[in-house]
């Protein structure tokens, strides 16, 4: 095995960790959030329907919380893969 | 009422089919390779490819359905509108990279990259062809039903029309034509509802809670609260959400998609794209509901037929009068053909590239040949589609929707991230987990309430003391985890030698997809 052999398959390590960690976090959070709020629904129905003010209940709120948070965390995951990712894929690519 | 709109609806409705028809025109003439068939050359771009997601995915449940729930139910409809968004964030994290970077056309290219292609690929076809089979069949019988209530036309004709529609644009138009007709489908839905769910927010001075806050004032302060009319009992929720989650990660003409954008960037950009559009028309459809709940009434729009599906449309009607009406029949015209067209073409692939290039023909089949076998594929299922749609006209089929989604959640889903990340996963671990997903489900359904009460009519007392009988409503949560303890047994007792090496290479090319230097000039992307 070459040098440059050795430095790359070091840092095809590297970038399937950072990607790993980035995905998994990302999807642990959309589980927990949805899954959250999923498990409110199915357990503590009373809790989801407090109102906070004539025609706002609490899930009212969060329903549309999950949504905006999926797109949100979305475009967190996207702004990482297409910046910050590609950039050190293309960067460990050229080093080999 | 529809002897005076029908006139406006089937206006809309030939300028729909006259433009789509065009585009399947044009894109039948640069429709001449697997690639284009396919993929559309992989010339379509992220904008594009994210209303074109969005146009497979919102079927006509999604507007006329969720409405009708919201209508008559208040809050309880939004629990589906999210569990139809929240597994894109899922494809995104998870599938994307890996699904674009080793896959050709389907997911099973990504499952069986490092497996054995026969086995592994029969599987995935059995798989994708049952989560298909019951999603095109919910689909047509809707539809029938749906343009026969919207536009009159005899239940038959309508199922034949849609037919021949899609099998039009699939046959000659391929992944180019269907493309079209989502995007054009997905700015109609998109343009209706933010139209129709504006003219209800200016009798509330644009401010939603004054909405709620007038449903609550009229039918109880309920409407805004979590009810067990929709989705009764509590594991039966969370199964209902696992399927959807996980099943929309797993459908495959969804993940079909990503092969049509040039890079995996792009593929990237699309997802996000789809995830706030499909985001955006659900809060819209929840206003729409209300709206319908408060300007038409719950009363009103059961009394119009359809299961509540005439919410929306009673409301356009209510608010824009007769025209709007007209318009929003055709939205949701338009809204069928395109997923039904989405569908057709996953079920070709699968039949074309996954049983026959690369099980029968072992990857040698020319692709003259190959096109020919798509093009007879989808006169197939075009065909089945249609029969079926006719023979199931009046059944319960509503079941068959969800039955799709606890399948792709199932057996899809297990194997492909096993197969993605899980260097010990083995063909025999990969066969076994599609199969016990896919059997699992249907058994499942079939000895619970959906079907036992719901289709068969048994009373829910007589069967539950069976010892077959199960609760659940929605299988995914057995199904899944089934699946996956399935997969990991299996793999476990059947070990293979080189497994490291191969795991390594398909990592490889996970990150650097088939540009990667190391192995330019292989022509890896044949290869899939």
């Amino acid at each position: 095995m070459t040098v440059s052999s050795k430095a790359l398959e070091r840092g095809m390590i590297a970038l399937a960790r950072s990607r790993l960690t980035v995905a998994a976090s990302l999807s642990f959070a959309m589980i927990a959030i949805y899954f959250g709020f999923m498990g409110l629904f199915a357990f503590a129905k009373p809790v989801l329907g407090t109102m906070l003010a004539p025609g706002l209940s609490l899930c009212i709120v969060l329903g549309p919380l999950v949504i905006i948070s999926s797109f949100l965390l979305c475009l967190i995951y996207v702004y990482w893969a297409n910046t910050i990712f590609d950039r050190n894929v293309k960067s460990t690519m050229e080093q080999a | 009422m529809q002897s005076q709109t029908s006139n406006i609806s089937i206006a809309f409705f030939f300028a729909f089919m006259a433009l789509t028809l065009a585009i399947t025109y044009w894109a039948a003439k640069r429709t001449k390779t697997t690639e284009t068939f396919f993929a559309a050359g992989g010339e379509i771009t992220a904008w594009q490819n994210g209303w074109a997601l969005a146009g497979d995915f919102l079927s006509a449940a999604a507007l006329l359905g969720i409405a009708g729930i919201v209508t008559s139910n208040g809050f309880d409809g939004m629990v589906y509108s999210i569990g139809w968004l929240v597994g894109w964030p899922i494809i995104l994290f998870l599938i994307v990279e890996p699904l674009r970077n080793v896959g050709k056309f389907t997911f099973a290219d990504v499952v069986a990259y490092r497996l054995s292609q026969k086995p592994v690929r029969s599987a995935a076809a059995i798989g994708t062809l049952a989560v298909i089979s019951f999603y095109l069949i919910a689909q047509m019988v809707a539809t029938g039903a749906l343009i026969k209530l919207l536009f009159g036309i005899p239940y038959s004709w309508s199922v034949i029309i849609v037919g021949t529609a899609m099998l039009i644009y699939v046959l000659f138009g391929g992944m180019l034509a269907t493309t079209w007709v989502q995007v054009v489908k997905a700015a109609l839905l998109m343009a209706g509802g933010a139209f129709l769910c504006i003219l209800v927010l200016v009798q509330f001075q644009m401010n939603p809670v004054r909405l709620f806050a007038a449903a609550a004032e009229r039918y109880g302060a309920n409407v805004l609260q979590p009810g067990s009319r929709v989705v009764s009992g509590q594991w039966d929720a969370i199964s209902l959400g696992l399927g959807l989650m996980f099943g929309t990660a797993a459908m495959p003409h969804i993940l079909m998609r990503v092969y049509t954008v040039k890079d995996v960037k792009a593929a990237r950009l699309s997802i996000l794209y789809a995830t706030g559009l499909i985001g955006a028309f659900h809060l819209m459809v929840f206003v729409i509901g209300f709206g319908a709940m408060v300007i038409v009434g719950p009363q009103a729009v059961l009394k119009a037929g359809g299961g509540g599906n005439m919410a929306a449309p009673l409301l356009a009607q209510a608010v824009g009068g007769n025209a709007f009406f007209g318009f929003i029949c055709a939205v949701a015209f338009a809204t069928m053909l395109a997923v039904v067209a989405g569908l057709t073409l996953s079920g070709v692939a699968t039949l074309c590239h996954d049983l026959w290039t690369n099980v029968i023909r072992a990857g040698k089949a020319t692709e003259s040949e190959q096109l020919k076998v798509a093009r007879v594929a989808t006169i197939i299922i075009a065909v089945v589609a249609v029969v079926l749609g006719i023979l199931f006209e009046g059944q319960n089929v509503a079941f068959m929707a969800g039955l799709a989604f606890s399948v792709a959640c199932a057996a899809n889903f297990p194997s492909l991230v096993l197969a993605i990340s899980w260097k010990r996963f083995t063909t025999q671990g990969a066969v076994a987990s599609i199969l016990v997903g896919t059997i699992g489900s249907i058994v499942l359904i079939c000895l619970s309430p959906t079907i036992q009460v719901d289709v068969l009519g048994k009373s829910l007392a007589d069967i539950a003391e069976a010892w077959w009988f199960v609760p659940l409503k929605n299988p995914a949560i057995v199904a899944m985890p089934l699946s996956f303890a399935v997969a990991i047994a299996v793999s476990v007792a059947t070990p293979v030698m080189d497994a490291d090496r191969t795991f390594r290479e398909m990592q490889r090319r996970i990150l650097m997809g088939p540009s990667d230097p190391a192995r330019a000039g292989a022509g890896s992307r044949e290869e899939g």
